[in-house]
């Protein structure tokens, strides 16, 4: 007892007791603390036991690596031999087999895009820069031969000199602003002259490779095309659709508000079937639209309604003193709108965004009931080899492993992001 | 000058081009316009082409003999029943799976959702990875994969798994069980439920106006429950107490008698409630880490008992944060109900999808799908609605 009396009152510092250090110790705080607790505790490492070494026992003790047809595997556990027989139709379905570099080449050129688009240090003009050539390289891979008509050419000449012209109003130099004037100028009479049939109908042809159709795509490029260009094309128009419900304008806000709430009611599956059966009917006779192309319009339309949602609910978080002051500045409504709401208003619903995306990327499976061979329906089909039938779960397992490496590292970004994003305003 | 305009009521004079009102609405005239021409080019290139095609128009196909099967029907329904009562019965294999998704989804869910709060470790682990492995697959994955299980690992009829001293049978046909007889007084227990349920609703009040005025408490909720089934019970027994069974047997290729669990909507219905559980559990989450710590020792020093204070203190205030995403989530599962025409269940959509391949009217199939998916979403949400301001803060 005098031991542990030091001079001047202190006392020696003792270890812990053992009961309450170490593994045992934390064992007793989180797993036995009560009765109760360590009931739980006891049922759960039995079912996790149990559970985990039949499935283990399955998929690895007994499980077949190298059949060579599935007859061979019957009886055992599970069949990856299956897998190593399909993987590649699994990847990219129907695409010429000889070129399936292609689509591995485009798969990796859009995953390079999606990933440097998630370093907040593009953030600038770069995004367009990184957007516009990984989609060029995504589709003249896929395609193997793109055609540009001058129609293209000419929208974009008119889009971008009018988006300058209202951008930077009363801000640019005057050369800069006449040449915004010259560009949108060359756009909208050229286009008039194309339409009216005086300029000829030239496209740029750039074709390295042979063509394939979008009927012979298939597998994870299908998937990651729908998920990426359904967000990408969705989201102005989402963005349009937020600033109308946001409007003072009657019309406008009407129209926008029954669009969102029409498509936010009914489901994906009803819209994918009317992309298919009716949008034939829409066009005039004669007109055929790709399957693959009406299948992505139907996507954007139902991922535009839920990312207006999204947006708005930015628009809310803004504070009014933001409005006042950039309409007490002089901006107009373009300026006002793309220079200081937007730029505050996405910054906040980035994280939700990053969600919805995940959601489109799921929901993106939705295709193979109109026939599209996404991901998911490539899988399905590589079950139907009567040499292989009767392993459902080794595809689905392997699919849905495929699946949850591309959802969880999106999950896992979006809240690292919500962390950083949050830095300034975090106590 | 200027000082005066702002002050007065009248208005600085500007150039008709530059007055805002004007621009308004000369810009929604255009944009209108723009959509009511995109309407008319549409409506008049579908006009012409179902006219070359010769597809009739209108709802007339409705009172038509339908002449496909339906597998799995609430109702009476055969092949020469009519395409209305084909669609009817989708709607209600709509409603059934997604009430009863609904329904467990939400318990799975909470239990979950509270489990990722639990001290124990174990467990918190096990409902982290359940979340997230379901939340991170497609929905429809796990359809196919649940409904291929059920089809290709149950056993035929022949050898079905039998349990209960062969009352039930499990096969790749689905749960077979025992029912009781039709029997006129079914539909009087029905009536003496509804008439019991009402009964304890009044009771339920009239325990919380005796407790406010004399502070004496009453087991209304066990009571309650004693009443909403005590009444369809006494009817029974005054019915004579009809206990007949219908057995299921093994006739042919196939059971007969008593009723069964179809393996697509156990499948559907499976996929559902866990896919969505998932994401239930979340929601369940934030709204209790929402709460401030002060409620629940607050209620503690009142003296109140751990399940009076989360009934009383936590979960009235957890759900004012729970009910909005939870309502979205409702009419999520709804929506996903949709997804059982990829594993052949009768759901509304896949109703309708036979009806269009066989009449060709597309347009007015879609726009009664639409109808039907609208009407149930907007009765959720005014139903969530209703509940939300309910019990919402009321603030003075």
């Amino acid at each position: 007892m005098s031991d542990d009396a030091l001079p001047g009152g202190e006392r020696r510092q003792l270890a812990p007791p053992v009961d309450e250090s170490g593994a045992l110790g934390w064992m007793r705080k989180n797993q036995f603390s009560s009765w109760g607790n360590g009931i739980t505790t006891v049922v759960l490492i039995v079912a996790v036991v149990w559970i985990l070494s039949g499935f283990l026992d399955w998929a690895v003790f007994t499980a077949n690596f190298t059949a060579s047809v599935g007859s061979e595997c019957r009886g055992g556990g599970a069949c990856w031999a299956l897998i190593r027989e399909k993987y590649r139709y699994i990847f990219f379905g129907s695409f010429p087999y000889e070129q399936h570099w292609r689509p591995l080449f485009a798969v990796i050129a859009m995953l390079t895009m999606l990933v440097t688009s998630a370093d907040r240090r593009m953030w600038n003009w770069r995004l367009l820069v990184i957007w516009g050539l990984g989609s060029f390289v995504t589709f003249l891979l896929m395609f193997g031969q793109i055609h540009i008509p001058l129609s293209l050419f000419l929208t974009i000449a008119l889009v971008l000199g009018g988006i300058g012209m209202n951008l930077r109003k009363a801000i640019a130099e005057p050369a800069e602003m006449n040449a915004y004037r010259a560009l949108a100028a060359i756009g909208l009479v050229g286009l008039v002259l194309r339409i009216t049939g005086i300029l000829p109908a030239w496209s740029l042809a750039i074709a390295p490779f042979s063509y394939v159709e979008t009927s012979l795509w298939g597998g994870i490029p299908v998937t990651i095309i729908l998920a990426t260009y359904g967000l990408a094309f969705a989201f102005p128009y989402g963005v349009l659709l937020a600033l109308g419900r946001r409007s003072n304008l009657p019309l406008i806000k009407g129209l926008c508000v029954g669009f969102i709430e029409l498509i936010r009611g009914v489901p994906l599956i009803s819209l994918l079937i009317m992309a298919s059966v009716m949008l034939p009917l829409f066009l005039p006779s004669g007109t055929t639209i790709d399957k693959f192309l009406r299948a992505q319009v139907a996507v954007i339309l139902f991922a535009g309604a839920y990312i207006a949602e999204v947006i708005r609910g930015g628009l809310q978080s803004l504070p009014k003193g933001q409005f006042e002051a950039a309409d007490a500045m002089g901006l107009n409504y373009p300026q006002k709108t793309l220079l200081i709401i937007l730029p505050q208003a996405i910054r906040v619903v980035i994280p939700p965004l990053i969600n919805t995306f995940i959601g489109f990327f799921k929901d993106t499976s939705l295709v193979l009931i109109i026939g599209i061979f996404d991901f998911l329906n490539t899988a399905n089909q590589a079950l139907v080899d009567p040499n292989w039938a009767g392993f459902p779960g080794e595809v689905y397992l392997f699919a849905a492993f495929v699946y949850f490496i591309f959802c969880f590292s999106m999950s896992r970004y979006s809240k690292y992001l919500e962390v950083e994003l949050n830095k300034g305003t975090r106590r | 000058m200027a000082v005066e305009a702002l002050g007065s009521a009248h208005r600085v004079k500007v150039a008709p081009w530059n007055d805002p009102v004007i621009r308004g609405w000369v810009f929604q005239i255009v944009v209108v316009g723009l959509v009511a021409g995109l309407a008319w080019y549409l409506v008049s290139n579908t006009i012409d082409n179902l006219n070359r095609q010769k597809i009739a128009s209108g709802f007339d196909y409705l009172g038509r003999e339908a002449g496909f099967e339906i597998g799995d029907s609430m109702i009476e329904y055969s092949p020469a029943s009519t395409y209305a009562r084909a669609i009817w019965v989708g709607i209600l294999n709509t409603l059934r799976v997604a009430v009863l998704g609904i329904f467990l989804s939400t318990i799975l869910g909470t239990l979950i959702g509270v489990g990722r709060l639990s001290p124990n470790w174990l467990l918190n682990k096990i409902c982290v990875w359940y979340v997230e492995a379901f939340r991170n697959v497609p929905l429809l994955l796990w359809l196919f994969l649940f409904y291929k299980l059920i089809s290709e690992a149950f056993p035929g009829p022949k050898q079905a798994l039998s349990a209960l001293w062969g009352s039930m049978f499990l096969s790749n046909r689905g749960l077979y069980f025992p029912v009781p007889m039709a029997d006129p007084i079914h539909k009087w227990m029905g009536v003496a439920l509804l008439i019991g349920i009402a009964g304890a609703v009044a009771l339920h009040r009239w325990a919380k106006k005796r407790q406010e005025a004399t502070g004496q408490p009453f087991p209304s909720i066990l009571a309650g429950f004693g009443v909403a089934l005590g009444v369809p019970f006494v009817v029974w027994l005054l019915g004579g107490a009809p206990h007949h069974l219908s057995w299921p047997e093994l006739k042919g290729f196939n059971f007969e008698g008593g009723t069964v669990i179809q393996p697509e909507f156990t499948a559907l219905l499976l996929g559902l409630v866990l896919y969505s559980s998932a994401f239930i559990a979340e929601i369940v989450r934030s709204g209790i880490l929402a709460l401030h710590k002060g409620q629940s020792e607050a209620a503690a020093a009142l003296g109140l008992s751990r399940g009076q204070s989360m009934r009383l203190v936590l979960l009235p205030q957890a759900l004012r944060v729970i009910v909005p995403p939870m309502t979205s989530q409702y009419l999520n599962i709804t929506k996903n109900s949709s997804l059982a025409i990829a594993i052949g269940y009768p759901d509304l959509v896949a109703s309708i999808n036979v009806t269009i391949n066989q009449t060709g009217q597309a347009i007015e199939n879609i726009l009664l799908i639409m109808a039907a998916y609208l009407s149930v979403s907007l009765s959720i949400s005014a139903f969530m609605n209703w509940y939300n301001k309910r019990i919402a803060l009321t603030e003075r």
